[in-house]
C-alpha cells in the first residue's frame, strides 16, 4: 500500500501534457482522476517514475450538444456525466452507467477520458461506448485524430493511444425516442468491477426490434460486441429475444478468476443480455 | 440506564479528532518496515541486510540472529488446552525458515515509512522453497510436509469432551431408515438411559460444514509506538490493542523486561473484532528496537500486511452427526472438528475452538454429546479470536443441522426447534456441553420473532413464487442461538486452558468538585464504554452522565484489568463500576449522616441527595458530601478521607444471551446471486443500558455474520499464496449489500450479576450466518439443493443449482475453478443423510 517514489508534474494544457510526455518518455504516466492508477501503484504493480496530472485541465470538463451527437470533455467526472441534463436527455445509458462506477469517491474523482484510456475490459464505460459506437478524440504532437470505439480498444489495458497522445474528447450519438437502452452490471458487491456487464442499445419500430448494438464487459481482453446476437435481433420480435440472447457469448474469450469461471461468465452473458434487451425494449 | 444517550465518543471520531496511535509523532522517531517471506514455507539460505543501510534515511537493519537475545520468550501463547499441546517457539524474526507467506525475515528502520519500505528492496535474501501444507486433512496424513520439523507432526492438540455414550448411538443406528435399528435396542439397554435413547434414534443427520477463514479487517490497522520513558527507568508502548493489560504481561514475558518497567497505552483504537486481542511480534519488535536503539520506534502496517500478518478468524472443518426421533426430538450430537492453527500459535489460538466446544448443543436439551477437536498446523497465517471466537462456529453447525433435520422430516424448521427448546428457566441449568446456562426463554423470543416477521405471510409469498416458477425465489432461514459471554469466572477460565483471572476492576472517585472519574480495566475500541459506564455511574451516584468521565486503556492510569473481548465488558467490568459506585454511596451515606447529625439508617438516597426520612428539608447533596470527604475536616472519626472506591468483580458464572433470528433471502436462480431482503432479530441480552449502543452492536454484528455467509472468505492458492490480499479481492460488503434490520428484544435478566446484564457484542455475528445459509437452502430446496458452504457467492450458488439439477458436466468446470483456489477447503462440503 506504499508506492515507489515518483516525480509529479502538473499539465497546464493539453499541449503541455503532450510536451511533458515527450520530455519524460515511456516511464511517464498520465493521471486523470487516478482511481485505477493509484491503487495499482500502491500495490507496486505499477511504478511510473513520473506522473503527469491532467487534473487542472478544466477546459476538458464539458458536455456539448453538437447536433447529432454529444461531445464530452475527457476530464469530465463520472459524477458530472451522471447528473448532466444533456446526457440524461439524449444518452441515458451513459449517464446511468456513470452512476454505477465504483463508489461515490470514484465517481467524483474519476473521469470519462481516464477510464477509456485505461482500457480495462472490466470497466463499464468501454463497453457502453462500444455499444453506442462512440468516437474518441485524441491529440498528440502531430495534431488531433478521431478513433472509433471498435478501433480504440486493442488489448488488455492497451489502447490505440500512442505514447505521446492524450484523450481529449468522447463523442456519443444522441439517441432517438425510439431507442431503448440498458446497462446490466453483474458484480458481487455494488462497488466491484463487473463480472459481466451488458450494454444494450436497441432501435425499436412498431414494437419490434429494428437493430440492436450490444457491448459486453469482462468477456475478453477488450470490450466485445455480441455480434451474433445483434444479427439475430435485426428485425426480430420481442418473443425472439430469449433465443437471440443465447448466442451472446459467441466469439468471446472470458477468463477464469476467483469471482467467476469462464463458463459461468458465458452463462451470465447470455442471461444478462436477454434481460438487458428486455429492459431496453421497455425503456 | 436504559436511555438512548448518544455516544460521548462519536463527535471526536466522526470529525477526525481521535487520537490514533499512528498520529503520535515523537522527536527522532524511526519507522519500522518488515521484510516478509513471499513463500509459504522456505528455508532462508542467504540473508544480507547491509544493502538496505545504504538507502536514504535508513538508520538500522536487523536479522533474526542479530536480535535473538532480545526475546528469550518468543511470542507467547497463553492458551494450553491439553497437557500434550505442541507449542512451537515463535521468533519475532525467523532465524531458520519462513512458515507462512508474511513471516518476518528481516527489518529496516528509517526516518520515514516510505524510505523504510523502499529499503526492503535492497536486502539480499535467498530462499529454498520447502513443502507447503495448506489443507488440514492433508496436514494430518503420513508423509505430509511438516510446518515445524522439530515437532514431528502437524497436530497441535486433540481435545475431547462429552456426556453419554454417543458413539453407541451412532454406531447402532448407521442405517436409520432400517427399522431393525430400533430392534437392536436391547443390545444397549441396561447401560443407562442415554444408551437406550440412542438405540431409539431413527434419523441421523450427518453433514460436513466448512468455516472458511475470515479477515477481521478493523478499520484501523495495527499500529505501535514504543519508546524509553526518559523520566523513568522504563518503556512506554502505545498500541492499537484491545488488551493493554495483557500486552504489558506478554511484552514482559517475551522480552524479559520486568513487568513494572512497561506501561502500555491503548489510545483511541479503531476496532479490533478480536484481531487486537493479541500481542504481536511487531509490538515486541517495536519495544526491543526502541530499547536497543534508544529512540522511539513506530510500526504501522498497511492493509496488505494487515491481511497477511494480522490473525485470521475461523478456519474449521466441522463433521457433525445429529440423531433424532422421527418426531423431531433430538437425542444426541457428535462433533469432530479440525481447527486450523496456521503456522504458529498466537495468544489464544488453540483456545478458540475449545472454548466454543461446549456451545455446540445450542438452545436444545438432550442427553448425549461428544466432541473431538484436533488443532492442526498449516503454512498459513495464524488464526485466533474473531468476533464470536468459537461460538459462531458452534451455532452455525447445530443450526444448519437442525434445519437439515426439519427438511429430512418434512417439518417446519420453527416447529423442530420448539420441540427441542429448554423449558424457560431463570436459574443455572446444566447443559450437555457441561455448562450452567444462566437463564433462557427461547419460547418468548421465538413467539415474538414469528409475529414480528409475519412468518406465515412470508411462507405464503414463498409458495406463490414457487408456484409461479419465479426466477427469483424466496428463502426463509431461522437461527435460534445462545452464546457464552461475561468472561468470566476465574476458576472456569482455568478449566478452559486460559489460566484464570476473568475478573474485572473499577475505580470510582467523586472529586472535590462533585465531578466523577471512573477508571475501568476494560479497554473499549468502539464499544462505547465512555457512554455506558457513565450511565451506570450516573444512575448509582445520582448525577448526570455528563458529570462522569471514563478513563481507560492506560496501564499507568487505571486499575489492572482484563481488557475488552468476548462480550465481557459490561457483564464483568460494568458490574465492577456499578459495585464500586455502591461502595461510594455507602461511604457517602456515612458522611452524610455525620453531616446531618442523623442516624445512617434514617437516610434516604434519591436524585443525588441524602435526606432524613420524613424530613426532606434535612438533606445534603452527594457533591457536598464529596467536598467534605476530600477536605476531611468533618467526617466520622477514623474514616479515610475522599470518596474513592475500588472494586474487583469475579462473576459466579458466565452469562448466556440468546435470541431468535429470521433471514429472508432472495435468490436469483438464473445467476446465483443471493441477497438478504429482510432480516428480523429478537435478541435477549438482559436489561439494556443504552439501546442505541445495543442496536449498533447488533447492526454491526449482523453485518459481519451476513458477510461471512454471503461474501467474505480467505482464498489461498495451493502454494500458500494469499489470493484475497486486498479489499478488491476480499469481499467486505458495504451498505448497499445489507438490508435494513428489524430488531426487537425480550428481557430475561441474568442471575450472574446484580444488573442482570449479559453482553451483546457478538450476538449478531453468532446468530446470523446459519440464518442466512438456511434461508438460501430453503429458497433452493425445490430445485434439490440440500447443502451449500459459505460464502454463498454467485458462482457457488449457481454451481449448487447445476449440481442439484444434474447438470454435472456444466458444473464440473466450476468445481475445478473454485477448487484450484480454495486449497484450505479442499474437501468440498457434502450433505449426507443416513
Amino acid at each position: 500500500m506504499i508506492p515507489v517514489a515518483f516525480d509529479y508534474e502538473v499539465a497546464e494544457s493539453v499541449d503541455h501534457a503532450i510536451e511533458l510526455l515527450g520530455q519524460h518518455g515511456e516511464d511517464a504516466k498520465l493521471i486523470a482522476g487516478g482511481h485505477s492508477l493509484i491503487p495499482i501503484m500502491r500495490l507496486r504493480l505499477a511504478a511510473p517514475s513520473v506522473l503527469i496530472d491532467l487534473d487542472r485541465l478544466d477546459d476538458l470538463n464539458y458536455v456539448r450538444d453538437e447536433g447529432d451527437h454529444l461531445a464530452i470533455g475527457a476530464m469530465t467526472r463520472h459524477r458530472d456525466v451522471h447528473y448532466n441534463e444533456l446526457v440524461r436527455e439524449h444518452c441515458g445509458i451513459l449517464g446511468y452507467t456513470a452512476g454505477l462506477l465504483g463508489d461515490p469517491s470514484v465517481q467524483h474523482r474519476g473521469t470519462l477520458g481516464g477510464t477509456l484510456a485505461h482500457g480495462d475490459p472490466a470497466g463499464d464505460m468501454p463497453s457502453v461506448i462500444s455499444a453506442l459506437e462512440g468516437t474518441i478524440v485524441v491529440k498528440g504532437p502531430d495534431g488531433e485524430r478521431t478513433v472509433g470505439a471498435s478501433d480504440f480498444f486493442k488489448d488488455y489495458l492497451f489502447t490505440d493511444l500512442d505514447e505521446q497522445e492524450v484523450v481529449t474528447e468522447v463523442r456519443v450519438p444522441k439517441l432517438s425516442s425510439d431507442t431503448g437502452w440498458s446497462y446490466k452490471k453483474f458484480s458481487r458487491r455494488s462497488q466491484d468491477w463487473a463480472i459481466v456487464g451488458v450494454a444494450a442499445v436497441v432501435e425499436k419500430s412498431n414494437g419490434n426490434i429494428d437493430s440492436a448494438r450490444i457491448g459486453l464487459t469482462s468477456m475478453g481482453s477488450t470490450p466485445i460486441r455480441a455480434t451474433a446476437t445483434e444479427q439475430a435481433l435485426s428485425g426480430a420480435s420481442p418473443d425472439q429475444v430469449a433465443e437471440a440472447a443465447n448466442s451472446a457469448d459467441e466469439g468471446t474469450s472470458p477468463g477464469t478468476d476467483d469471482a467467476a469461471s469462464a463458463e459461468f461468465r458465458r452463462h451470465l452473458a447470455r442471461v444478462w443480455t436477454r434481460r438487458a434487451i428486455e429492459e431496453a425494449l421497455n425503456r | 440506564m436504559g436511555g438512548g444517550l448518544p455516544r460521548k465518543e462519536d463527535p471526536a471520531l466522526v470529525t477526525g479528532r481521535a487520537n490514533w496511535t499512528d498520529n503520535i509523532q515523537l522527536p527522532g522517531m524511526l519507522h519500522l518496515a518488515l521484510l516478509r517471506s513471499p513463500f509459504a514455507h522456505a528455508k532462508v539460505t542467504h540473508l544480507d541486510v547491509s544493502g538496505a543501510l545504504d538507502r536514504p534515511g535508513v538508520v538500522a537493519a536487523f536479522t533474526g540472529e542479530d536480535l535473538a537475545d532480545e526475546w528469550p520468550g518468543g511470542v507467547p501463547c497463553a492458551a494450553v488446552v491439553t497437557e500434550e499441546q505442541n507449542t512451537p517457539f515463535q521468533a519475532p524474526i525467523v532465524t531458520d525458515e519462513a512458515r507462512y507467506m508474511g513471516d518476518v525475515v528481516a527489518v529496516v528502520l528509517a526516518t520515514d515509512r516510505y524510505k523504510a519500505q523502499d529499503a526492503l528492496e535492497s536486502i539480499e535474501v535467498d530462499y529454498e522453497p520447502l513443502g507447503v501444507v495448506v489443507d488440514m486433512e492433508s496436514a494430518l496424513e503420513e508423509g505430509s510436509p511438516l510446518v515445524h520439523e522439530e515437532l514431528g507432526t502437524n497436530e497441535c492438540f486433540t481435545f475431547t469432551a462429552g456426556v453419554g455414550n454417543v458413539d453407541e448411538l451412532f454406531d447402532k443406528t448407521d442405517d436409520p431408515d432400517d427399522q431393525a435399528a430400533a430392534a437392536r435396542a436391547p443390545d444397549v439397554q441396561g447401560e443407562g438411559d442415554t444408551d437406550a435413547a440412542f438405540a431409539k434414534a431413527n434419523v441421523v443427520i450427518k453433514e460436513r460444514y466448512i468455516q472458511q477463514r475470515l479477515l477481521p479487517t478493523a478499520i484501523e490497522p495495527r499500529a505501535t509506538v514504543a519508546f524509553q520513558d526518559p523520566g523513568h527507568n522504563g518503556y512506554v508502548v502505545y498500541s492499537a490493542t484491545q488488551v493493554p493489560h495483557l500486552a504489558k504481561i506478554v511484552l514482559s514475558l517475551a522480552t524479559g523486561i520486568p513487568e513494572n518497567e512497561i506501561r502500555v497505552v491503548a489510545p483511541d483504537v479503531g476496532g479490533g473484532f478480536g484481531s487486537k486481542l493479541n500481542v504481536y511480534r511487531e509490538e515486541i519488535l517495536a519495544l526491543v528496537l526502541a530499547k536497543k536503539l534508544g529512540t522511539p520506534v513506530k510500526f504501522n502496517e498497511d492493509r496488505s500486511e494487515n491481511y497477511q500478518a494480522t490473525i485470521h478468524g475461523r478456519g474449521q472443518i466441522q463433521d457433525i452427526e445429529l440423531a433424532a426421533t422421527s418426531e423431531g426430538r433430538i437425542l444426541g450430537l457428535r462433533v469432530k472438528l479440525l481447527d486450523d492453527m496456521g503456522a504458529y500459535l498466537q495468544l489464544l489460538t488453540p483456545a478458540i475452538s475449545v472454548s466454543g466446544a461446549a456451545m455446540f448443543p445450542g438452545v436444545y436439551t438432550f442427553d448425549a454429546f461428544s466432541i473431538e477437536i484436533k488443532g492442526v498446523f498449516t503454512n498459513l497465517t495464524p488464526t485466533d479470536a474473531y468476533r464470536g471466537a468459537g461460538r459462531p462456529e458452534a451455532a452455525y453447525a447445530i443450526e444448519r443441522a437442525v434445519d437439515s433435520l426439519a427438511r429430512k422430516l418434512d417439518m417446519d424448521p420453527a416447529e423442530v426447534r420448539r420441540k427441542n427448546f429448554y423449558e424457560p428457566f431463570d436459574e443455572p441449568t446444566e447443559t450437555p456441553g457441561g455448562l450452567q446456562y444462566d437463564s433462557m426463554n427461547m419460547q418468548a423470543a421465538m413467539d415474538r420473532l414469528v409475529e414480528l416477521a409475519d412468518y406465515e405471510g412470508l411462507r405464503r409469498e414463498q409458495q406463490q413464487r414457487r408456484e409461479n416458477n419465479d426466477p427469483v425465489q424466496l428463502g426463509l432461514g431461522f437461527s435460534t442461538y445462545t452464546e457464552i459471554c461475561g468472561l468470566g469466572p476465574s476458576q472456569a477460565l482455568a478449566g478452559l486452558g486460559l489460566g484464570g483471572g476473568g475478573w474485572e476492576a473499577a475505580n470510582v472517585r467523586m472529586l472535590v468538585t462533585g465531578k466523577v472519574e471512573v477508571a475501568t480495566g476494560t479497554s473499549p475500541h468502539g464499544q462505547g464504554h465512555e457512554t455506558s459506564w457513565a450511565q451506570i455511574a450516573a444512575d448509582a451516584l445520582g448525577v448526570t452522565p455528563d458529570d462522569v468521565v471514563v478513563i481507560h486503556g492506560d496501564t499507568a492510569a487505571v486499575p489492572f484489568g482484563r481488557d475488552t473481548y468476548g462480550s465481557r465488558s459490561l457483564a464483568v467490568g460494568g458490574i465492577a463500576v456499578h459495585l464500586a459506585c455502591e461502595k461510594v454511596v455507602d461511604k457517602a451515606k456515612k458522611i452524610a449522616a455525620h453531616m446531618l447529625e442523623a442516624a445512617e439508617d434514617d437516610l434516604e438516597f434519591e436524585g443525588g441527595k441524602f435526606s432524613v426520612a420524613g424530613s426532606p428539608d434535612q438533606n445534603v447533596s452527594i457533591q457536598d458530601v464529596a467536598g467534605g470527604a476530600y477536605l476531611g475536616a468533618d467526617i466520622p472519626e477514623g474514616m479515610e478521607p475522599t470518596l474513592n472506591e475500588n472494586m474487583t468483580f469475579d462473576p459466579p458464572n458466565f452469562t448466556f444471551p440468546f435470541g431468535a433470528h429470521l433471514c429472508v433471502t432472495e435468490v436469483d436462480t438464473e445467476t446465483g446471486k443471493a441477497w438478504v431482503r429482510d432480516y428480523y432479530a429478537v435478541d435477549d441480552c438482559g436489561p439494556v443500558i443504552n439501546p442505541i449502543i445495543v442496536d449498533g452492536q447488533l447492526h454491526g454484528g449482523l453485518a459481519q455474520g451476513i458477510a461471512q455467509a454471503l461474501y467474505e472468505g480467505v482464498i489461498y492458492s495451493e502454494e500458500g499464496n494469499l489470493m484475497t490480499g486486498s479489499m478488491v479481492d476480499y469481499m467486505i460488503p458495504g451498505a448497499p449489500e445489507l438490508p435494513n434490520f428489524t430488531l426487537d428484544r425480550t428481557v430475561t435478566p441474568s442471575p450472574s450479576n446484580p444488573l442482570g446484564v449479559k453482553g451483546v457484542g457478538e450476538a449478531g455475528t453468532i446468530g446470523s450466518p446459519p440464518a442466512v445459509m438456511n434461508s438460501i437452502i430453503d429458497a433452493l430446496s425445490p430445485l434439490g439443493v440440500k447443502h451449500m458452504d459459505m460464502p454463498a457467492l454467485p458462482m457457488r450458488v449457481w454451481n449448487a443449482i447445476q449440481d442439484a439439477q444434474g447438470n454435472a458436466a456444466a458444473s464440473g468446470e466450476y468445481d475445478a475453478a473454485l477448487g484450484s483456489r480454495e486449497a484450505d477447503v479442499k474437501q468440498e462440503g457434502r450433505s449426507e443423510e443416513k
